[in-house]
């Protein structure tokens, strides 16, 4: 230490210069924190915290909030519509998020072995996940058109197959559309899972094959189980994002939001119309409440039930 | 503690400058007033409303108008949420059906009595003008009425031998026509069809404001308050509306996604659609295609008159007012009418306007010109929800084998519950 600093230091008399040097590190720590930490208390917790509020109430953005109780929520589990797009969200959720695990998983343990073009291929399954939701949306709300203009149906009539009605269909529109929101985050998943792969140590799979084991019991064995954190983490990510599934559904059902007959609605986009269309925000509040506590449910049990013992 | 004193400093430097900033503005509207215009994005619509603009400002020097738009999915709310923020224009557009929603609201105010005379506009307006009244005050005026019409190709009717100057005049013989006019491949798939259908955009005001009359029925009671299709007139009409897809096999709900495109792209013979659509079919080069009334059954002919109407915001007060009054006069001028026709297609809503020689001869504008005779405006309340009803109700007979009679009685139960709860606001 110069003798400038010395005298510089000793010169400040303030309340900062009487704190150790602990105590000042505490202090800037908390400095830095507090931008995130504001950040996050007024754009997200006082937000939350206000629709619970106003869930409690009848506010419609035109007139004064009144409180009303439980009113919403009564109304809301006596409406069939509720209960379709609650059955809705769950098929999105249910057969979306194994799918999408098995198929990634099973890229990624192939693409993992593929030296040839490896980086290329792997930028290629990345691609759609750098794509907009919405115009991606589109260009699939095209290949499912009826003929003569739809690339599907014309491939399954040169397959001799009879031609299907995709979105026009109360059975068909929704699997349609969860294929491309799988399509869509598949390049996420399969990154997130080949980074896991390559984290196993290779010794393990040397050890493994001296002691004479074969491909399918180092995949069971091994390779499996050390994937867990991953494989929690890609469960919990796809299941929060198909619970929240809103774009691919909004923008391939345009002419009818979450149609035929409410057969594609999810959750989500129920109470974007209910609070956008009718502007019963009360309502929709109420809404949201019950998909946060979903998340939140299904969030916890997934952590719980994959948890590391 | 330097870092304070300094950040205090710029602050006060900051604050300085937005007051003087704030000064600045304020000063202005002293020379002149700056209204703002909101009107939902349609290509055509917008290049009028431009024109109107230009011509006003050139005739009005102290006053600016300010267009801003948005897409027709999210006007109605961004309006809503303009006036929550305190920052509602001066004059926007709204559809009819929109009005008490926005009466309710306090989006807009009445008109006063003493610049826009009421026996002046129900003299000089079409009847459908007073569906913009409520308690004996106007809210807001037309530029432009809308009726609906059958579009058809006349390159594919003559494909067809049939003869493309003698459009279909009842259903009977739209029926017949789309079946000589509809191409299936060995599969089935239409290649080309007959009739295009398209629920969500007109076709379900086809069936509900047009159909059930000429079947004998009544969309609605006088009042408006009740729902009056669920009866043999609304099963006839649904279950001749669904014919073409499911008896006929002369056209298919989303073929080439939208019933305009499928036209557009010379792919079906014939469309139901509205007024605003002549403006972009006019930019077809690849056929020519022809308007005529929609097709009577029974003799009876039936429309729909429609419109989005011009109001003045609530909060608009002092000389913004007035601008806005001068404004709204001004869109609603026999000039900007005709500015209104030629750029959009839309229907002067002044008789002396719409109703020229040449306008009814016209073959474009005539078939819509001669059906504002006859159309009915049935009072609505909340658009967006009646249409839905309509939408399901046709898709579960399309989609589900719903039989139509209790497809229709749904949707009449579910439609009085959207009218009861918008009375009981």
């Amino acid at each position: 230490m110069t003798d400038a600093t010395v005298n510089e230091t000793e010169g400040r008399t303030g309340l900062w210069g009487r704190l150790s040097m602990s105590a000042k590190r505490v202090v800037w720590a908390w400095a830095f924190l507090a931008v995130p930490l504001l950040f996050f208390t007024v754009v997200r917790f006082y937000p939350t915290l206000e629709a619970f509020y106003l869930s409690t109430t009848d506010w419609d953005l035109l007139n004064p909030a009144k409180y009303v109780g439980l009113d919403n929520y009564r109304r809301l589990f006596a409406d069939p519509a509720f209960w379709q797009v609650f059955r809705n969200t769950f098929a999105y959720l249910i057969l979306g998020t194994p799918i999408a695990i098995v198929l990634s998983f099973a890229i990624a343990y192939y693409l993992d072995r593929v030296t040839v073009l490896h980086g290329f291929i792997r930028a290629l399954y990345f691609l759609p996940y750098l794509t907009t939701a919405a115009a991606m949306a589109w260009v699939w709300r095209w290949f499912y058109q009826p003929p003569p203009i739809g690339v599907i149906n014309s491939l399954l009539a040169w397959a001799g197959i009879p031609a299907q009605p995709f979105l026009r269909s109360v059975d068909q529109a929704l699997p349609a559309i969860m294929v491309t929101s799988i399509w869509a985050h598949l390049g996420f998943q399969i990154i997130i899972f080949l980074a896991g792969l390559r984290a196993i140590p290779v010794s393990y799979y040397e050890a493994a094959r001296v002691d004479g084991l074969g491909e399918g019991a180092i995949l069971t064995r091994i390779t499996i189980p050390l994937l867990k954190p991953t494989t929690v983490f890609l469960v919990v990510f796809s299941s929060i994002g198909f619970l929240r599934i809103f774009d691919q559904v909004y923008n391939m059902t345009s002419n009818d939001p979450g149609g035929p007959l409410n057969s594609t609605k999810p959750l989500v986009l129920m109470i974007y119309q209910t609070a956008f269309s009718s502007y019963q925000m009360g309502y929709a509040a109420a809404q949201t409440v019950v998909l946060f506590t979903i998340l939140f449910t299904i969030s916890m049990a997934q952590l719980w039930i994959l948890r590391s013992r | 503690m330097p870092l304070l004193p300094k950040f205090a400093r710029s602050l006060r430097t900051l604050a300085g400058g937005l007051f003087a900033g704030a000064l600045a503005l304020s000063a202005g509207p002293a020379a002149a007033v700056e209204i703002q215009y909101w009107q939902y994005v349609f290509d055509t619509r917008v290049q009028a409303m431009t024109e109107v603009i230009k011509a006003f400002e050139a005739e009005n020097p102290g006053i600016t108008v300010k267009q801003v738009t948005f897409p027709y999915a999210d006007y109605q709310t961004r309006l809503i949420a303009a006036r929550a923020a305190g920052r509602s224009p001066e004059v926007m557009q709204l559809f009819y059906g929109w009005l008490d929603t926005f009466i309710a609201g306090k989006l807009v105010q009445p008109l006063s009595p003493e610049v826009f005379k009421a026996a002046e506009i129900e003299s000089e307006f079409f009847p459908i003008v007073t569906a913009m009244k409520r308690n004996g005050q106007y809210y807001g005026l037309p530029t432009a009425v809308r009726t609906m019409a059958l579009f058809y190709n006349k390159d594919l009717f003559k494909k067809a031998g049939l003869d493309p100057e003698k459009p279909p005049q009842t259903l009977d013989e739209m029926v017949a026509a789309a079946k000589a006019m509809t191409v299936r491949d060995g599969a089935g798939n239409y290649q080309q069809v007959g009739m295009a259908l398209d629920i969500a955009r007109q076709d379900h005001n086809w069936w509900r404001e047009i159909l059930v009359r000429q079947f004998g029925g009544e969309s609605y009671s006088a009042d408006g308050s009740k729902v009056a299709y669920d009866s043999e007139a609304g099963r006839k009409a649904l279950t001749f509306y669904t014919s073409f897809q499911k008896v006929h096999k002369v056209g298919q709900e989303s073929f080439m996604d939208e019933g305009q495109a499928a036209f557009r792209a010379g792919l079906a013979g014939m469309v139901v659609d509205g007024t605003f659509r002549i403006a972009s079919y006019k930019t077809i080069k690849t056929f020519t295609w022809g308007v005529t009334e929609l097709p009577s059954q029974d003799g009876k002919r039936a429309n729909f008159g429609s419109y989005f109407a011009n109001a003045i915001g609530a909060s608009a007060t002092g000389e913004k007012l007035a601008a806005a009054e001068k404004f709204l006069a001004y869109v609603s001028s026999p000039k900007a009418m005709t500015i209104w026709l030629e750029k959009v297609g839309e229907l002067p809503a002044r008789r002396r306007v719409a109703l020229t020689e040449e306008n009814i001869k016209d073959p474009i504008y005539g078939p819509f010109i001669r059906a504002l005779d006859y159309a009915a405006t049935p009072p609505m309340t909340d658009e967006l929800a009646q249409r839905q009803v309509s939408i399901d109700m046709i898709n579960s007979v399309l989609l589900k084998d719903t039989p139509v009679a209790d497809a229709v009685k749904a949707a009449a139960e579910r439609e009085q519950a959207v009218l009861d709860k918008a009375k009981g606001k």
